[in-house]
């Protein structure tokens, strides 16, 4: 086992813009994706899910559904082979509807509640859509809101406190000058990856095989070991182009659907969600409110943070989005408090979507921030600057690298921020009112332990194995530098094999931890494998290979404040007629480690701001209370940004770096949505004097905003909370 | 597969990317199942199979046309170019080296798409059609400009998740300047979304 030691400073590869490893095959349409991948006797599944939202099936009549032309069987739960759904996987234990077809209990519409497989698709998707299921039905209740009866507090949140409290809250609110107290919203959303869910099963000499799209084959691979009740070394999983994840691509219905068809017909059996599907069994983000009590001297230095979030789960089991963290490492005060709570409904669980906690939870916070620098007459900037921590705010512990300062100057800097009137609603081009904003954004550093392999070949080249996945996030090409560079070779002699769970036990392309936990291991093999070259002699017929695996290096780093940084700024138009709210330019400039791949990183960074828009105008997935399921589960009903909606976005960042990481990465795979929606909305107040506390920022919201008394004008709001109002 | 022609099967012709294809195919089957799973063309995509994301975007006859919307029995007879037809060998169209070059995609499954739209775009623009955007739609008024809001526009019903529209347009921007007049292709400031810097950047 080496040891990280030093940074790899000298020039190469990491550091260079890259185009992507795997870029041809996907520009001419080489690259296959899972459920693109050809198998002999194939097999089509397709689900059905329940079309009510609590109850019972009573029947599942699947006579005339066999005798339909291609139909090989219906699997429902009456017929399913058992699986078993009480363990706790390495991210915790399972969302229960990947126990499939285990029980006649309905919890939420669009639950599983059977699998047709036929010969083709076409016959199985008529036959699914053929299939009569009776139920028996309950009272149902979608109904989300912060008083709700059933509110919990939950303990914690994947092992860390959900509450954190120091010192005396209302006593420092109490002797304030300044106190915004507001309540913020945001919408359910969904991750819509470009390509739905899809998984190819069959049984080969006794083991599962699985083409998938997912996040983590190894990660997948052990929880369907777990489902199956198989050793992991009989479960391979593969998933080597995957078209986008955002968190929703983990273990799912449709790898389980699958495995337990191929299971009973012993051909391989292949089944894609639709995108209807999607909306009810891949995970979503819950809905919001927020309450921030915000307690300042009269020049905007915080005495108390208070941060109350609610949020959504389902009744069958706890997911918590975590949006009142937000400004526990961010913001000193004296008193801190926050907690996120939760009401259980029938609804499907909610999951992890791109900065889980922080994306809300930035909006809410960062926008009550903007507010207390306009009570105060402060600059939103300074504002920010004057509360800056010398350590983590509520921890007490040491931060790791903190270079958001640097993001404040550089990015005020470009946006000409100094140039910048701060009375609201006193600019107009032609029918717009036009307007600018900031807001800061943070997300956590980590690492997992994760193993690599780096093998010389006998050619002259390397090869990298290593149980990564790029999900677009240029992860293959990132780890192709790191290699390259650890082994002192160009980047071209470097292969990088990934997404194969034979390769043993890796983090998964999650929290930001991908190419750090990935690069770190890739790092230590390759460096090892070069003083194992070092010393001579000719790589053998099989190679030279060398292993690495990050658990104890990473077990020995100390506690600290890590995270990565960011100053976000918008200018929006919004049109006094129509109330549509127009971005017309975004500049985010972060502090997130040292950038591997200045090319795909951009792209990163630029898509998460693309993210935060789409969040802060779009996006917003209605649930009908009568019926308990989605109104419009499809790409009309639920918008996200196209083309004409996003102007020019700029991401830049400044010199940072992690001097515990071998490479100096921070991860930049979720920063760049933190705080993107907040500087929308403050825009948004600068332009036409009206706050908007309540996402998406519709042009409906702006109209009933401008049309009420006393607006506009500073003061107004429109205020938050999930409805439709 | 049922012997052809049945009450449920027709045995069609399609013509894609200058080859001929003759099979018997469901009269249910989408000209984009079709591509992807009788010959195994899997480069067009299925992102929603309901017309909203033009993931499946070919050229029909050499107009853009969702793939999902459209039945393979009624494709006979037409020219369909998927993106395995776009580049000429080994030699990849502009549109393609654009998008390649300055990091149009990531996780590029709506890719295929965004290309072929593209192509599409860059055609129905020379032909003068204007859009939404174009602010004289006289036909006195000539072809106009193709800026970048021209490209958002045009351009709108390729739906990206990963957020990769900034460098799209620019993409389609640099293949546009490449179509207009070759020695245009590479000089900086091309347009006001191309940073001087943003093609140095890569190392192809």
């Amino acid at each position: 086992m080496t040891t990280a030691t030093r940074g790899t400073a000298a020039p190469g590869a990491v550091g260079t813009g890259h185009t992507r490893i795997e870029g041809r095959d996907k520009v001419t349409g080489a690259a296959r994706y899972a459920g693109e991948i050809p198998f002999g006797d194939l097999a089509h599944g397709w689900l059905v899910l329940s079309t009510v939202a609590r109850g019972r099936v009573v029947a599942v009549e699947t006579g005339p559904v066999l005798g339909m032309p291609g139909v090989l069987a219906v699997l429902h739960h009456g017929n399913a082979p058992r699986v078993e759904t009480q363990y706790v996987g390495s991210l915790g234990p399972p969302d229960p509807v990947v126990g499939l077809f285990q029980h006649d209990r309905v919890p939420y519409a669009g639950w599983p509640v059977a699998l047709v497989v036929a010969e083709t698709s076409e016959q199985a998707r008529e036959a699914a859509e053929a299939l009569q299921v009776r139920y028996e039905t309950e009272p149902h209740d979608v109904g989300f809101h912060p008083e709700h009866a059933a509110a919990y507090t939950p303990e914690s949140v994947m092992g860390q406190p959900n509450e954190a409290v120091k010192g005396d809250l209302e006593a420092e609110l109490a002797a304030s000058a300044v106190v915004v107290d507001e309540r913020y919203g945001t919408p359910e959303e969904h991750h819509n990856t470009m390509e739905p869910h899809a998984a190819t099963a069959r049984w080969d000499g006794g083991r599962l095989e699985v083409v998938d799209s997912n996040q983590g084959s190894r990660w997948v691979a052990e929880e369907l070991a777990h489902l199956f009740s198989l050793d992991l070394a009989s479960v391979r999983v593969r998933s080597e182009h995957v078209g986008g994840a955002f968190g929703c691509k983990g273990v799912r219905p449709h790898q389980v659907g699958a495995a337990m068809a191929a299971t009973v017909l012993d051909r391989p059996v292949r089944v894609v969600l639709t995108r209807r599907q999607m909306f009810s069994v891949v995970g979503y983000r819950s809905p919001t409110t927020q309450r921030v009590r915000l307690g300042a001297d009269p020049d905007g230095r915080l005495r108390a943070l208070g941060h109350e979030a609610h949020g959504v789960t389902s009744k069958l089991f706890e997911f918590v989005e975590p949006s009142a963290g937000f400004g526990r490492s961010m913001y000193a005060a004296d008193a801190h408090h926050s907690v996120t709570r939760l009401v259980p409904l029938d609804v499907p669980t909610p999951t992890w979507m791109r900065a889980p906690g922080e994306a809300p939870g930035s909006f809410a916070l960062e926008c009550a921030l903007d507010e207390l620098a306009e009570k105060c007459g402060v600059d939103p900037i300074a504002l920010r600057e004057r509360n800056e921590p010398a350590v983590g705010p509520v921890s007490g512990l040491p931060f790791g690298s903190r270079n958001l300062l640097a993001c404040y100057r550089e990015g005020a800097r470009r946006f000409s921020w100094a140039d910048r009137d701060p009375r609201p609603g006193t600019r107009r081009d032609g029918r717009w009112l036009v307007g600018t904003g900031m807001a800061a954004s943070t997300f956590f550093v980590g690492a997992a332990p994760t193993t690599a392999a780096v093998t010389a070949e006998p050619d002259g080249t390397f090869t990298v194995r290593i149980t990564a996945a790029d999900v677009g996030t240029g992860a293959r090409t990132a780890l192709t530098q790191i290699a390259a560079d650890a082994l002192e070779v160009t980047p071209d002699r470097v292969r990088v094999r990934i997404a194969d769970s034979d390769f043993g036990q890796a983090w998964l392309a999650g929290g930001s931890m991908g190419t750090r936990s990935w690069g770190w291991a890739v790092l230590l093999a390759a460096r090892e494998l070069r003083e194992r070259l070092a010393l001579g002699g000719a790589v053998p017929e099989e190679g030279l290979t060398a292993r690495s695996d990050t658990s104890d290096v990473l077990a020995a780093l100390a506690q600290k404040e890590r995270h990565s940084y960011g100053a976000q700024f918008a200018e929006v138009a919004v049109d006094v007629t129509t109330g549509e709210v127009r971005v017309r330019r975004m500049l985010g400039i972060f502090a997130a480690g040292r950038i591997v791949n200045p090319l795909t990183a951009r792209s990163q960074l630029v898509g998460g701001m693309t993210w935060g828009l789409s969040m802060a105008l779009h996006e917003e997935a209605v649930r009908d209370a009568a019926s308990g399921a989605h109104v419009g589960a499809d790409l009309a009903g639920y918008h996200f940004a196209a083309h004409a909606d996003v102007p020019r976005i700029e991401a830049d960042w400044v010199e940072d770096t992690d001097d515990e990481d071998p490479v100096g990465i921070k991860g930049i795979g979720e920063i760049g949505i933190v705080g993107a929606a907040a500087a929308i909305a403050n825009a948004v107040w600068h332009a036409t004097g009206v706050r908007h506390r309540t996402l998406p920022i519709r042009p409906d919201r702006v109209l009933d905003a401008a049309g009420a008394p006393g607006t506009p004008g500073a003061g107004a709001a429109a205020d938050g909370g999930p409805d439709r109002a | 597969m049922a012997p052809a022609p049945t009450a449920t099967h027709s045995v069609v012709t399609l013509t894609v990317n200058g080859e001929k294809h003759t099979l018997p195919v469901d009269h249910r089957t989408t000209l984009l199942d079709v591509l992807r799973e009788r010959l195994d063309l899997t480069g067009t995509k299925k992102g929603c199979d309901q017309g909203q994301c033009g993931a499946c975007t070919v050229l029909v006859d050499g107009r853009r046309a969702v793939s999902c919307l459209q039945l393979a029995v009624a494709a006979e007879g037409r020219e369909i170019t998927t993106i395995e037809g776009v580049a000429e060998g080994d030699r990849l169209h502009p549109v393609q080296q654009a998008f390649l070059d300055l990091d149009g995609f990531q996780c590029g499954y709506c890719t295929p798409g965004q290309i072929c739209s593209a192509l599409a775009v860059l055609d129905e623009h020379a032909a003068g059609w204007p859009s939404a955007a174009t602010d004289d739609v006289r036909p006195e008024a000539g072809v106009p400009p193709l800026t970048p809001e021209e490209i958002r526009e045009r351009m709108s019903g390729n739906l990206c998740r990963c957020g990769a529209y900034v460098s799209i347009v620019r993409a389609v921007e640099r293949a546009a300047a490449a179509d207009r007049d070759a020695s245009a292709a590479d000089a900086p400031g091309g347009g006001d979304d191309i940073p001087a810097d943003a093609s140095k950047e890569a190392v192809a």
